[in-house]
């Protein structure tokens, strides 16, 4: 890659950073992938959650993360039937109103609406619409091989776009920055949880999917200078009531709600845009391919969409609240999400057992009134900091 | 017709509905004296190992049916969403946490628990389903997991380096799944006993096979949506039975009898129509009669496709090397059922010239994302490649609040008034020519 596609952040004080970061991932232009292909790049669009892209990455592909957008599906509607979310809508209408182009769209089947879209792009678009399959049975012996096969055969497709071996140099290349990638990302929670007055909830966002939007070295680039300028923030603590965020694994939740969850309250871990931070350690690179395939299912955290009976959800979400020391928990759901709320149950009868403070709340990546949410946010804190 | 005949005529329902009630009879005598089941779903039930294990099998998804076809379905859906479950989740697995919290009793009898749960991922709700089960029973929970096609028109077949690996898998996983029902059961697997069941449940596909072809004649000899549901029950509760197999049989010879003689499944067969979706079950008879009142013969429907996991490929085991065939068979045949869902729009331009079909009903539903959620796409599509007319229903095969029988009326009225005028406006138009 001889060139940059995001550059504004450069030299400037830490809040311009921020700014711009957030300017970007709420940029309805897609400068960054319009530039990427203006340069003779190709682009790889892949849903929600998790997409090995070191794969995209060592093909010389910009792998974006199709986690939804900020736009109103005005003609993708007429694609879909009702009864479901939004992210589903909007990953559609992102392409067919033209705010960008892809060169090839992966989904995978982590939910019933998802596994649809690549039929549904295939019918509309005539580059490869693939379903990548990760395994809903990673306790079978023979998942990892599998996976590995599986891992290959999407390889042989994405070549096919690109016209480049991903050679297993390459790939280990690819491995590397994405393993420093994750451990910045690793650090960047470390700071929100340690020192969450150090970070509002939504800078802390922006600084993680401006990377679904950036080749991972750049992304690595901001978080490298951005992190220690963090660390040397003047912040003081104050007395705020601790708590993760659960439910934003696919569709996200507004820029605006996460921010105004960052005035209420520290959060000090969720789920947000868990797929790019679902590998929690370093992936070796002396086979690559079976090493990422090995990660995905030995070395990564969960969601509601990835079957594990090593995992179950109430117990990880449990582990995630007491390693964070958090006092509460919003356990969310993107509306119309079938395996979302599905989880709330089992959640809400968990942390009952438990005696876990939390609140029950639904969004919708395209909302735009809080009011009302933030009071009941408010009041349930309220109620835990004066009981 | 000579009464020979009139007993053939219409015994595909009688008996159906017969084994029907002798397995819920069963189902509720196992419930009672305490012993064991597997919970199973109708895409990839794994019927073949767990009958070889003598294990009962409880089809969740057609409990859940039940309630809404007996118009109960409504307290269980209060009762699960009393317990916290959204009222916009499959109705399904709603109904069914409803009978677990009502200890197995459902409109049918009552049902064991589960020794253990099967499930493929056909369909992710399988997946959390099971978990809810995991979490209430803390019983043995096997997923077998099925690639499906990953692009349209990219399927892989044997010998092919991909189908082999996709197959290596889940023959993988079939013996993984032989271990736990070894545990649970605290039987050795009979691999001739296995072999016996493969060769019912050939029969079976056959004879599903044989049976959805019979209604390229004209008139169709069954329903697809009203017998057909009778025949799909019957597939998925008695696959790999000795009971199954002759049930197949018979039907074979019952339609192929009926097609001979033109007895069809309407009698005044006007309009044939192909049905995409699943069915209105809260008004099912009804639901019919809309269509049924203007001459509209469903005589064929993909949920005979998907909901059958498969089976209408008719694919055959090789009984000589077993275990992997029935990998191949579960992959090709899993992997058909869910295109069936998916990819629906390639089968159908295979099929609508040799049914001879006049129009196609795409009924999405609130309950089922995995067969809704592409219908709308996969209608444009197919009107841009086919000139058939289509309509597009929306309602729920649970949930009847969501349910405007006026307005759905309306719109199946309007649909076959279109259709009247494009045959009318033809028909001039041969007589000018």
């Amino acid at each position: 890659m001889s060139f940059t596609v995001f550059d504004d952040w450069k030299n400037e004080p830490l809040d311009e950073i921020l700014y711009h970061c957030r300017e970007l991932i709420e940029d309805e232009t897609y400068p960054t992938i319009k530039k990427w292909r203006e340069n003779g790049g190709k682009v790889l669009g892949h849903f929600q959650v998790y997409f090995p892209e070191e794969i995209a990455h060592a093909a010389g592909m910009l792998p974006v993360k199709m986690c939804g957008f900020p736009l109103d599906p005005n003609h993708a509607d007429s694609h879909f039937g009702s009864y479901l979310c939004s992210i589903i809508k909007t990953s559609l209408e992102v392409c067919l109103s033209g705010a960008f182009e892809l060169d090839m769209f992966v989904s995978h089947p982590i939910c019933d609406a998802a596994r649809n879209l690549a039929a549904i792009f295939g019918r509309n678009y005539d580059y490869p619409c693939q379903i990548l399959y990760l395994t809903q049975n990673p306790n079978s012996e023979g998942s990892v091989e599998w996976l590995t096969d599986e891992y290959k055969r999407i390889t042989k497709v994405i070549e096919g776009v690109t016209g480049t071996t991903v050679t297993d140099e390459a790939l280990k290349n690819s491995i590397a920055i994405f393993n420093e990638n994750r451990a910045l990302m690793r650090e960047l929670y470390d700071i929100k949880r340690d020192t969450p007055w150090l970070v509002s909830a939504d800078e802390a966002y922006a600084l993680v999917a401006v990377g679904g939007f950036i080749p991972r070295e750049e992304h690595n680039d901001i978080l490298r200078t951005v992190l220690p300028m963090i660390r040397e923030r003047e912040g003081r603590q104050e007395d705020r009531i601790r708590i993760v965020y659960e439910g934003a694994f696919c569709e996200q939740p507004p820029l605006d709600l996460i921010r105004m969850l960052g005035r209420t309250c520290y959060v000090v871990d969720d789920d947000f845009l868990i797929g790019m931070r679902y590998i929690l350690e370093d992936v070796a690179t002396d086979n690559p391919m079976t090493n990422l395939a090995y990660a995905y299912i030995e070395q990564s955290s969960y969601s509601p969409v990835q079957h594990d009976l090593r995992k179950l959800k109430e117990d990880m979400l449990i582990e995630r609240y007491k390693n964070a020391n958090a006092d509460a928990i919003i356990v969310s759901a993107a509306k119309m999400c079938e395996p979302g709320l599905e989880e709330q149950v089992a959640y809400s009868h968990a942390l009952d057992d438990e005696g876990i403070p939390y609140f029950v709340s639904e969004f919708e990546e395209n909302m735009n009134s809080f009011d009302q949410l933030e009071l009941q946010i408010e009041t349930f804190l309220e109620n835990i900091l004066f009981a | 017709m000579t009464i020979a005949n009139d007993q053939l005529v219409g015994r595909g329902n009688r008996d159906g509905a017969a084994l029907f009630r002798d397995w819920f009879t069963e189902l509720s005598q196992t419930a009672e004296a305490g012993e064991q089941s597997a919970y199973v779903f109708v895409m990839g039930s794994l019927n073949e190992i767990l009958k070889t294990f003598d294990l009962p099998v409880v089809f969740p998804e057609i409990n859940s049916l039940q309630t809404a076809v007996r118009r109960v379905a409504g307290d269980y859906l209060a009762t699960a969403e009393d317990y916290g479950y959204s009222p916009d989740i499959c109705g399904y697995v709603k109904a069914d946490v409803a009978v677990q919290i009502n200890g197995g009793e459902h409109p049918m009898g009552r049902i064991p628990k589960p020794s253990i749960a099967v499930l493929t991922n056909a369909c992710n709700t399988y997946i959390k389903w099971a978990e809810i089960w995991e979490r209430i029973h803390d019983c043995p929970v096997v997923t077998i997991d099925v690639p499906g096609t990953r692009q349209a028109d990219t399927q892989t077949w044997p010998g092919d380096p991909d189908f082999e690996n996709d197959c290596r898998y889940v023959e993988k996983q079939i013996h993984e799944l032989i271990k736990t029902c070894e545990k649970v059961t605290g039987k050795k697997f009979d691999i001739d006993k296995f072999r016996e069941i493969l060769g019912n449940a050939n029969r079976m596909s056959v004879g599903w096979k044989k049976v959805i072809e019979a209604n390229k004649s004209m008139p169709a000899p069954f329903n697809a949506l009203t017998d057909g549901t009778i025949f799909l029950g019957v597939a998925n509760g008695f696959r790999g039975t000795k009971e199954g197999g002759d049930y197949f049989d018979d039907l074979v010879e019952e339609m192929q009898y009926k097609a001979e003689h033109g007895i069809g499944g309407l009698t005044e067969e006007e309009w044939r129509l192909v049905f995409i979706g699943v069915p209105c079950y809260p008004i099912f008879r009804k639901f019919n009669e809309l269509f049924t009142d203007w001459g509209g013969s469903f005589i064929n429907s993909t949920y005979l496709w998907f909901a059958s996991g498969g089976t209408n490929l008719g694919f055959e085991y090789d009984l000589k090397d077993p275990i992997k065939s029935l990998a191949q068979g579960l992959l090709i045949s899993v992997r058909d059922a869910m295109d069936s869902m998916f990819h629906q729009d390639r089968m159908l331009l295979d099929m609508v010239d040799d049914f001879n079909v006049d129009g196609i009903v795409y009924h999405p539903i609130k309950s089922c994302r995995t067969v809704s959620t592409g219908l709308a796409d996969s209608r444009g599509y197919f009107s841009g490649k086919k000139d058939i007319p289509s309509l597009f229903v929306e309602s729920d095969m649970m949930d009847a609040r969501v349910i405007s029988e006026a307005q759905m009326k309306n719109r199946i009225d309007a649909f076959f008034e279109g259709l009247k005028s494009r045959k009318d406006q033809a028909s001039i138009a041969g007589k000018e020519g």
